[in-house]
């Protein structure tokens, strides 16, 4: 497999690392436990279009956000996480 | 040299080269061949029909192909620790003094007494293994699968290490091209000249596909010529590159393709500094299948007989390596092609016995010249063979209209009709389509990026491969951005192809689908009728086409079968689900280098050969090297030099390299936000210039690390990780910045290898480190006051930066330089601490000093420790929000119940404890009911004089000095343990603190 970073370019897949569903978003602080235990366990699982978080450790240690669809592996999208970089978001 | 007679050589013609004489052995016999000889090529030279016994039945076995579709003649080849069971003999290079012997027979291949399993023959049907050893349960491991595993089988593996090496590469192309048939090369002229970076691969040692068995005119010259200039043309272009010897094994996502290069199987041994294999994953933005057809056999009884061959075979051997199977032949055939053997036979003056041909016409053309010849076409079916180990002798003939004929001949050709080569394009789950002009499967889909061209594409005729190939590869070249233009296609005439579908002629007697297997046809009668009529329970259940071939020869005669007797239709009866690797492909190819020393990457501490000098012994710690302990002469064995170390600490001073712990700076404004996110514990308000322990949680409430954290300036933490987690803490907290809170503004930077760190522990600490740090520095305890940390000066100038933290329970500092400075830094230790007997100590001592003091390490944290198991509650803030603190409240991870770190000694004061036992209330049989926790960590305590250990235990800290019972029945040891405070020195840390 090879994904294209959006930093370092075409690179093969050992340079990632693969977390899981790039869906679930972490609830505010002082959210309800069943908000929380939702976040942490529950996923689900898509035959089809899915949205990840992949690391590139083995390159430039961005977060990516990767549209990737389970039954082909096709890579539709590659994106930065939003706290990419040297800038703080929104300054 | 001694001449040998090779009996079934012909006198001239052949691409072997007979000014390159080769001797070799089979089976102890000694024979010859030449250069450019395939070992099958040779034994057959040599009249050696008989090469191996059959899986099952032990039945004789000859060579039934010229290539890796191979199902019978594996043999063991070479000898010794390069020993290759399995190998197919009809792609075996033959080189001189190259040894084999034959498989799966005892005594001798002649004499196989196993063949009495052909009398069991109706036991071994389809399922066996499912039906017949079904009962007692117990006898399966003892007696049916030892017996069976001697019985049936193939080759031994050699048994020891293999002393070659293996290699791994990457390559990257345009157009990548399987096969050098008149397709591949066609593609490789079309896009090499389009200017298209080229890979071509060839699993032959020779290029041209079957052109070098079956020549043709391509261009008004003949083939051959044609491959000279065509490789000629292709060795003048920018960057095409052949790979012969180089089989594509398989195809992965995104353009990646696996290959297995046998840079050095046609030699005896690889020449120094040389690898045997070569495993390439090549990235290709393009790729041709031109990979060609494998010809089918038809199924009748004894067509497993030695002497029975693919026609095409036949073919390869007499033209290509002028050696002949047979001396008088017949052949058996359902299609045109076929009859191109029954030229070949005449052209090298073989007799022919017959031309059986299935299809009610035979053309005009061929009857002249079987007339012209003088043989009979008969038309009809074979429906028997008789011969055994010798070879064929006699063969029946059902002709049409029901009479039946014998002819006598020593070898059997048959043509069933191609299957192309569809496994390539079939990687991805693809399912081959059938295509009833030439009744088989041909690619539907394929992998992204790639196209099958020629016969691959079931394209039979030459013309057609050669204007197939050459249009994919300019189509290729285009779409992969190449503006070069192809120029002119090589033209060839198509041969005529008909053909009446033949899979399998009734008869009496064994007839094989699967030879390697020994799957016959009437076991894929019985699995119908037994319900197992999907093609996927049908493989499974007789295993057809799971042997090392994987079918090539059999899968489609299998599936035609199961059609026939079910009633369905071919296409409706579909294909099993294709896999990699199209070929074996050693293990050692895939592990390449990464074996013995070099299975990982070994990281070096910065004292590391410093404490080599001293003759440490080394222990690895994930990638690492730390020293463990360092004997001194007389020191009888590990404990004592342990127990020295930890006293010279405990009494006088020592240091021990601590480099492995990850380290992490945090800057900017929002550091301290950031870290009261991922810890436990709140950081925003520590004071420059201190440090704290930290905890962190994962998000399930569970904890995943601790360390130390201390902040150098108001916006630049220096964050430790364990050293285990140094890379996963690292990869987490980026996750939270960039991911969970990109609000905050903050960096973080690994410099895990740019500081050497050093613990320096023990009371005279200061003494020691007065001598390295620069005078004018404040070491005393207000002025460096416990928990401090802050940049110093050494001696000379160098700048450092000093933690007041203790893992030891010791008045004690760690010391950071830089890496590079690690070495100089440890000798200049030994140095000025010689007057006060510095110890340099290890990761035992490490660890028994740190239980001694009850601090937690990797038993505890095992990743199903909560904070408070680790009496650690206290820590948790509750002002704010972090990493897991919603979770860590669940009810049963915050149950009274829990199993808690708690202290152990034993009642014995004697008796050396062991982690892993479990804990049982004292007086009770001991069982899953009672089992209440585990020992998790265990020491000699030179400082108490016994063992004592750290266990988890339900309610522990509640039931201190009652006294349980260790069970341990993995090494068979019971005994009374005491349950006491976990800090067993200096339980106030007044020692730390002064």
């Amino acid at each position: 497999m090879r994904i294209v970073c959006p930093f370092c370019g075409e690179r093969e897949l050992g340079e990632f690392t693969y977390l899981g569903d790039a869906k679930p978003v972490r609830p505010a602080a002082g959210a309800s436990e069943d908000e929380v235990f939702d976040y942490v366990y529950l996923r689900d699982n898509v035959a089809g279009e899915t949205s990840e978080h992949w690391y590139h450790g083995g390159g430039c240690r961005a977060w990516l956000k990767i549209a990737r669809n389970t039954l082909t592996h096709e890579i539709s999208s590659v994106e930065p996480a939003a706290g990419v970089g040297a800038a703080k978001v929104g300054a | 040299m001694v001449s040998l007679a090779q009996t079934h050589r012909l006198a001239s013609g052949g691409l072997i080269d007979r000014s390159a004489p080769l001797n070799f052995s089979f089976d102890g016999k000694i024979l010859a061949g030449f250069q450019g000889d395939t070992l099958a090529s040779a034994l057959i030279a040599n009249g050696v029909k008989l090469v191996g016994r059959s899986f099952k039945y032990h039945r004789p076995r000859g060579i039934l192909t010229a290539g890796s579709e191979e199902p019978n003649a594996l043999v063991e080849l070479r000898t010794g620790a390069r020993r290759e069971p399995n190998t197919k003999a009809t792609t075996a290079e033959l080189y001189d003094g190259l040894e084999a012997a034959s498989q799966n027979r005892w005594p001798s291949l002649r004499h196989d007494l196993m063949a009495v399993n052909q009398l069991f023959a109706p036991i071994f049907v389809a399922g066996f293994y499912y039906k017949t050893f079904m009962w007692p349960a117990k006898f399966w491991e003892a007696i049916y699968e030892p017996a069976i595993r001697r019985a049936a089988g193939l080759g031994r593996a050699a048994g020891v290490a293999d002393p070659d090496h293996y290699d791994k590469a990457w390559a990257h192309c345009d157009v990548l091209i399987a096969g050098s048939g008149p397709a591949g090369l066609a593609a490789a002229l079309a896009a090499g000249r389009s200017g298209a970076r080229v890979i071509l691969c060839e699993e032959d040692f020779a290029l041209g596909g079957r052109l070098l068995a079956d020549g043709g005119t391509i261009d008004r010259v003949p083939a051959a010529e044609w491959i000279a200039r065509t490789l000629a043309e292709l060795a003048t272009l920018p960057d095409v590159r052949i790979m012969s010897r180089t089989t594509l094994f398989g195809v992965y996502d995104g353009g990646t393709y696996g290959a297995i290069e046998r840079v050095n199987d046609h030699l005896p041994s690889p020449p120094e500094h040389q690898v045997r294999q070569r495993l390439w994953r090549i990235v290709a933005k393009r790729s041709i299948v031109a990979a060609g057809a494998i010809e089918r056999p038809v199924v009748f009884a004894g067509n497993d007989t030695p002497g029975v061959m693919m026609a095409s075979a036949m073919r390869t051997y007499v033209e290509r390596y002028a050696a002949t199977p047979a001396r008088r032949v017949a052949l058996f055939t359902n299609n045109e092609d076929g009859w191109r053997t029954a030229e070949t036979a005449l052209r090298a003056g073989l007799q022919i016995a017959a031309v059986v041909d299935a299809r009610p016409e035979v053309s005009a053309a061929h009857r002249a010249l079987a007339a012209k010849a003088g043989f009979p076409v008969l038309n009809g079916s074979v429906v028997g063979v008789d011969g055994g180990k010798d070879g064929v002798r006699k063969i029946a003939v059902s002709l049409t209209g029901g009479a039946r004929a014998e002819v006598e001949a020593d070898g059997l050709a048959v043509s069933g009709g191609w299957n192309p080569a569809v496994g390539l394009t079939s990687y991805h789950r693809g399912r081959p389509k059938w295509q009833d002009d030439i009744s088989a499967f041909v690619p539907d889909s394929a992998p992204p990026g790639m196209v099958a061209a020629g016969a691959a594409n079931g394209a039979f005729g030459l013309g057609a491969c050669l204007s197939q190939g050459f249009a994919a590869g300019a189509a290729a070249a285009q779409s992969a951005g190449c503006s070069g233009t192809a120029g002119t296609p090589p033209v060839a005439d198509d041969e005529a192809f008909s053909l009446t579908p033949l899979w399998h002629v009734a008869g009496k007697g064994k007839a094989f689908v699967d030879h390697q297997h020994d799957v016959t046809a009437s076991d894929i009668e019985l699995a119908q009728r037994e319900g197992f009529e999907s093609v996927e329970h049908l493989k499974r259940y007789t295993t057809l086409g799971m042997a090392t071939d994987q079918g090539k020869t059999s899968n489609v005669a299998g599936l035609a079968i199961m059609a026939a007797v079910s009633g369905r239709s071919i296409p409706e009866t579909g294909t099993t689900i294709y896999r990699p690797p199209y070929v074996p492909v050693a293990i050692g190819a895939f592990a390449g280098h990464h074996r013995d020393e070099n299975f990982h990457a070994t990281r070096l501490t910065p004292s590391h050969h410093w404490a080599a000098e001293q003759g440490a012994i080394f222990v690895d710690t994930g990638l690492w090297k730390r020293a463990q302990w360092y004997p001194r002469a007389g020191e009888k064995d590990w404990l004592e030099s342990v127990t020295r170390e930890v006293k010279a600490v405990r009494s006088g001073v020592g240091f021990c390299d601590v480099s492995t712990l990850g380290k992490i700076d945090v800057h900017g404004p929002d550091a301290g936000a950031f870290l009261d996110r991922v810890y436990i514990n709140t950081f925003s308000n520590l004071a420059v210039g201190k440090a704290r322990y930290g905890l962190m949680l994962r998000e399930d409430g569970m904890v995943y690390d601790d360390g130390t954290t201390s902040r150098l300036a108001e916006d630049h933490y220096f964050l430790t990780t364990t050293t285990a987690k140094a890379g996963p803490v690292m990869q987490h907290l980026e996750f939270c910045r960039q991911v969970l809170f990109p609000e905050l503004d903050v960096q973080l930077t690994s410099v895990s290898d740019q500081w050497a760190q050093f613990s320096v522990a023990g009371p005279k600490t200061r003494d020691l480190l007065r001598k390295i740090v620069d005078p004018a520095e404040d070491l005393s305890n207000e002025g460096f006051p416990f928990m401090g940390a802050r940049e110093v000066s050494l001696r000379g100038g160098i700048k450092a930066r000093l933690f007041r933290i203790s893992f030891s329970g010791e008045m004690a500092f760690e010391i950071s330089v830089p890496a590079r400075y690690g070495d100089a830094l440890v000798r200049n230790l030994m140095l000025a601490g010689k007057r006060f007997g510095v110890t340099p100590y290890g990761t035992e001592a490490l660890g028994v000093m740190r239980i001694e003091k009850g601090h937690v390490a990797g038993p505890e944290l095992n990743g199903t420790t909560t904070a408070a198991d680790l009496g650690l509650a206290k820590m948790m803030s509750t002002k704010k929000d972090f990493i897991g603190r919603a979770m860590a409240g669940r009810e049963a991870l915050a149950a009274a119940d829990r199993q808690v770190v708690v202290g152990i000694k034993p009642t014995d004061k004697m008796r050396r404890l062991r982690s892993g036992a479990h804990v049982i209330p004292k007086g009770e049989i001991p069982g899953p009911d009672n089992d209440q926790g585990y020992v998790a960590s265990v020491c000699f305590s030179p400082t108490l004089d016994q063992w004592i250990g750290l266990a988890l235990v339900e309610r522990g800290r509640e039931r201190i000095g009652e006294i349980v019972h260790a069970h341990d029945p993995l090494r068979g040891e019971d005994y009374d343990v005491e349950l006491c405070n976990s800090v067993f020195y200096d339980p106030d840390g007044g020692r730390q603190r002064g």
